[in-house]
């Protein structure tokens, strides 16, 4: 009987102080509402939400639902997300590479750069790119084109939009080539464990990606046309551009920030994931007769990116995460239409704020189960 | 090959290239270094991208030219090989070297030369350069918030007086040493409590707060005379009831008001602001949120599997969620949670969910380091004869913390740079002010001076905290 209660004890009170603590909030909680007349449940999210958002992925206006809403906010986070996380890899790596380059100049340029973004909150560098920066930028009717196309202005980046034809068998083509390109790398690597043989998979793989839908523009009947933005004007003042695809000031400092901000601790992960790459492996690679390029790519870089990838996949979440200060400059994505606007109409706070906090939670476990996959997928598997 | 080679230099012809190429290069860096600080274009006569490319082109040359492999020249030897290696160094080099003359000029004239800084109203900032009068101007709004202006040497004293305080480990003796942790870990946050509780709020502001730190304070003292056996049911019970006691039985809010110093006008934490709100949460958090992370970080480690699942959710729950989530709960729905006529202060109720946030990283850092350590310490101490809490007082956490700091220096960091966001409490800290000033109608357009400003401080700060804690790492480095 003791035994039993020596193990059983410490986890039954743990279990009842934590049942106690969540029992006195749900108890609070229905009595406030009874006292202030708020009905629990979500019903609301099919009702009509009576607001507009100023920048949507996909067609909404007042008179869709609240659920409406909430896509609309999810998908605004995701986009600025994807644009974050692809800019912020990019200068990472670059910048982590820079660190390690002999070059004394550009090693301590990427040391500059690195102490210098990661040592300022984020929220001030957003501020600082939408109210300081951004609003240097010219007036439309003031712009200059960039490459005769694109205008650049303080209402955001006006942009050519792609007008296509027979969109479906451009993407099937495009499919098709990256399955081609997954089983032509698998053969390829059968036939180099089993005969020895190498074959010029990245020569392939660039072709096939260019031909076929190449060849979708030329038998499939795809046609693609742009759309440039054109300057108009709405009164004596004030002008517009029109047409084309606009990208809103505040999606582009929050990419600008996200990315200047994460990247340095991308760079310090790719650099600290090189460096851990023993000498020993470099030089016993060199020494059965490898090329530089060859030891690089067969030796140290998948070594590397055991390393890398785990504080990385951390970095992705922490943008993805971080993508939510996006409240402060009014850029609408999940915190701002939902847990801001439908908040304040509807009143709903607990249901609210519970979706929002699920929606991240979700977000962020779905991206690390991916990561784990393929971590475990490069893993080195000892026999 | 013969005629590439004739470029290339040997031991008869070694000096003309050098010559040559030094030439080469002092002409492109004079030629940029004269457009940028005198707008001398030398080059004017050429073709627009020409005269553009032309320094480049020459300091190409003429890197290429001094690219002499074992010269003998020791500061050519160098200078090789730091930033003239190979074509694609020399190429980047040279840019750098173009960058950085080409940005002094412009950064120099707005911070200083076309910079005003006389004068206190709008009208001095005429140039072209930063109006730093405008941060003259709003410098105690900056640092106070809206602390009323006669009151606040309360904040400055209580400063002066903590950090002062807070040096005592640099001057302690041999005998003193081993009361330091004591000291740094419950008499110095219980001290930098009243200074806030007294000097700063000077009021009944902070009582349920009080009430807590009390009794964790009083519970912590107490917990060392507890036998290990029932430690763990002692925290879990004793630091609530005591709450409790204090809240509803011991702490009349009439005692409060006794003990509040005369004359001292109370200020409502709504006006507290600046940068001291931003060293007041995190200090707060800070003291908070490492107890709660080491217990999190012991719980997901424990044994007892429902324990271990308790530890688990709490951790993951709070590191998949965004800060700005947790504070639009702590503003919005953690008041319905609560009974009606219980009220927290947002200052408090902010400290508190910033605190259980951060405490959730800090576990994970910790349980890093409890994994990092060999079995052979646990079973050591357990083979002495120790209980579950005399090994992880005695041998564990000692050996793990030690381990963990630059990760727990990280957090800490984190947390520096997350204050900011309790502007969506509505407390405004040194970047909330600068919104405010920014909007104020006098003060139109002077954003960008704001925002550097901040971002100097805030990066004095951080860079002296990461370069503070890789001190520290190399301090505690134990061979293992």
């Amino acid at each position: 009987m003791n035994f039993k209660l020596k193990d059983i004890g410490p986890q039954l009170i743990t279990v009842l102080a934590v049942v106690l603590v969540f029992g006195f909030f749900t108890y609070n909680a229905q009595v406030n509402m009874e006292n202030r007349g708020i009905d629990f449940g979500y019903g609301f999210l099919s009702q009509e939400s009576s607001f507009d958002v100023q920048f949507s992925l996909i067609e909404y206006d007042g008179s869709h639902s609240y659920f409406r809403a909430y896509l609309v906010g999810l998908l605004n986070t995701i986009l600025v997300s994807v644009i974050g996380i692809f800019l912020a890899t990019i200068l990472g790596v670059l910048v982590g590479i820079a660190r390690l380059s002999p070059n004394y100049l550009i090693n301590k340029f990427a040391a500059f750069y690195v102490e210098f973004f990661r040592n300022i909150p984020l929220l001030l560098q957003i501020f600082f790119w939408y109210f300081a920066a951004l609003r240097a930028l010219p007036l439309p009717q003031d712009a200059e084109a960039m490459f005769g196309i694109s205008f650049l202005t303080i209402k955001g980046l006006f942009v050519p939009a792609f007008i296509w034809e027979n969109f479906n068998i451009f993407f099937y083509s495009i499919v098709a080539a990256i399955v081609a390109i997954i089983v032509i790398r698998a053969h390829a690597k059968k036939v180099q464990e089993t005969q020895g043989k190498q074959t010029p998979v990245l020569l392939i793989s660039i072709g096939l990606i260019f031909i076929l839908p190449l060849l979708s523009f030329l038998i499939g009947g795809v046609r693609l046309s742009f759309e440039v933005p054109v300057l108009k004007q709405l009164a004596t003042t004030s002008f517009i551009y029109e047409g084309g695809v606009s990208l809103p000031p505040e999606l582009i400092a929050l990419a600008l920030s996200l990315s200047l901000y994460t990247a340095t601790f991308i760079a310090e992960c790719v650099r600290a994931g090189i460096q851990g790459v023993g000498k020993g492996q470099k030089e016993a690679a060199a020494s059965i007769g490898l090329t530089q390029n060859q030891v690089l790519k067969l030796v140290v870089m998948p070594q590397a990116l055991r390393i890398i990838i785990p504080p990385t996949t951390n970095q992705y979440l922490n943008l993805t995460k971080n993508s939510s200060l996006a409240a402060a400059i009014a850029y609408p994505d999940l915190v701002l239409v939902f847990a801001g606007t439908a908040l304040m109409q509807t009143g709903k706070a607990i249901e609210i704020v519970s979706i929002t906090m699920f929606t991240y939670l979700s977000l962020s476990i779905s991206i690390s189960l991916f990561m784990n996959w393929y971590n475990n997928k490069i893993a080195i598997t000892e026999k | 090959m013969s005629k590439i080679n004739f470029l290339k230099p040997d031991k008869s012809n070694l000096y003309t290239f050098l010559y040559l190429g030094s030439f080469l290069f002092f002409v492109s860096v004079l030629d940029v270094l004269l457009n940028s600080f005198f707008s001398l274009n030398l080059t004017g006569f050429l073709p627009g991208f020409l005269s553009f490319l032309l320094p480049l082109i020459l300091g190409f040359i003429g890197l290429y030219f001094i690219r002499i492999e074992l010269s003998g020249i020791k500061q050519l030897d160098l200078l090789n090989k730091h930033i003239n290696t190979n074509n694609f160094n020399a190429v980047l080099s040279l840019l750098i070297i173009f960058i950085i003359l080409k940005s002094i000029p412009p950064i120099l004239s707005w911070f200083v030369i076309d910079a005003s800084f006389a004068g206190d109203s709008k009208d001095v900032c005429t140039g072209t350069g930063a109006c730093w009068t405008y941060i003259k101007v709003w410098m105690r709004r900056f640092m106070y918030g809206m602390y009323p202006n006669g009151e606040q040497w309360r904040i400055n004293l209580s400063f002066i007086a903590l950090a002062l305080l807070g040096s005592v480990g640099y001057f302690a003796t041999d005998r003193f040493k081993k009361y330091l942790t004591l000291y740094y870990v419950v008499i110095y946050p219980f001290i930098a409590f009243l200074f806030i509780f007294f000097f700063i709020s000077g009021g009944p502001v902070f009582f349920d707060f009080s009430y807590g730190i009390i009794a964790a304070i009083l519970s912590i003292i107490i917990g060392f005379f507890i036998p290990s056996k029932f430690k763990f049911y002692y925290f879990l019970i004793v630091p609530f009831a005591l709450y409790v006691l204090l809240k509803y039985f011991i702490f009349y809010e009439e005692l409060i008001e006794l003990g509040k110093l005369d004359g001292l006008n109370w200020v409502e934490t709504g006006a507290w602001g600046g940068l001291s709100l931003t060293f007041i949460i995190s200090f707060f958090c800070l003291i908070f949120c490492f107890p709660i992370g080491m217990a999190f970080a012991l719980g997901r480690r424990s044994g007892f599997p429902l324990i271990r699942y308790i530890s688990v959710g709490f951790i993951e729950f709070w590191r998949g969620v965004p800060l700005i989530t947790v504070l639009f709960m702590s503003a919005v729905m953690f008041p319905m949670f609560l009974p009606e006529d219980f009220f927290i202060d947002k200052l408090v109720r902010a400290i508190i969910a910033i605190s259980l946030f951060e405490a959730a990283y800090v576990a994970e850092v910790i349980r890093g380091g409890l994994q990092a350590l060999p079995r052979g310490q646990y079973e050591a101490a357990k083979s002495l004869g120790m209980g579950y809490w005399k090994m992880h007082i005695f041998v564990i956490l000692p050996q793990a913390l030690k381990l963990v700091i630059p990760g727990i220096a990280n957090t800490f960091l984190a947390l520096v740079k997350d204050t900011p966001l309790i502007f969506v409490v509505g407390l405004l800290e040194i970047v909330g002010m600068l919104n405010l000033a920014k909007t104020n109608p006098e003060w139109l357009g002077f954003a960008m001076e704001g925002y550097v400003f901040a971002a100097i401080i805030f990066w004095i700060i951080c860079y002296a905290m990461s370069k503070y804690s890789y001190n520290l790492e190399q301090k505690y480095k134990t061979d293992r």
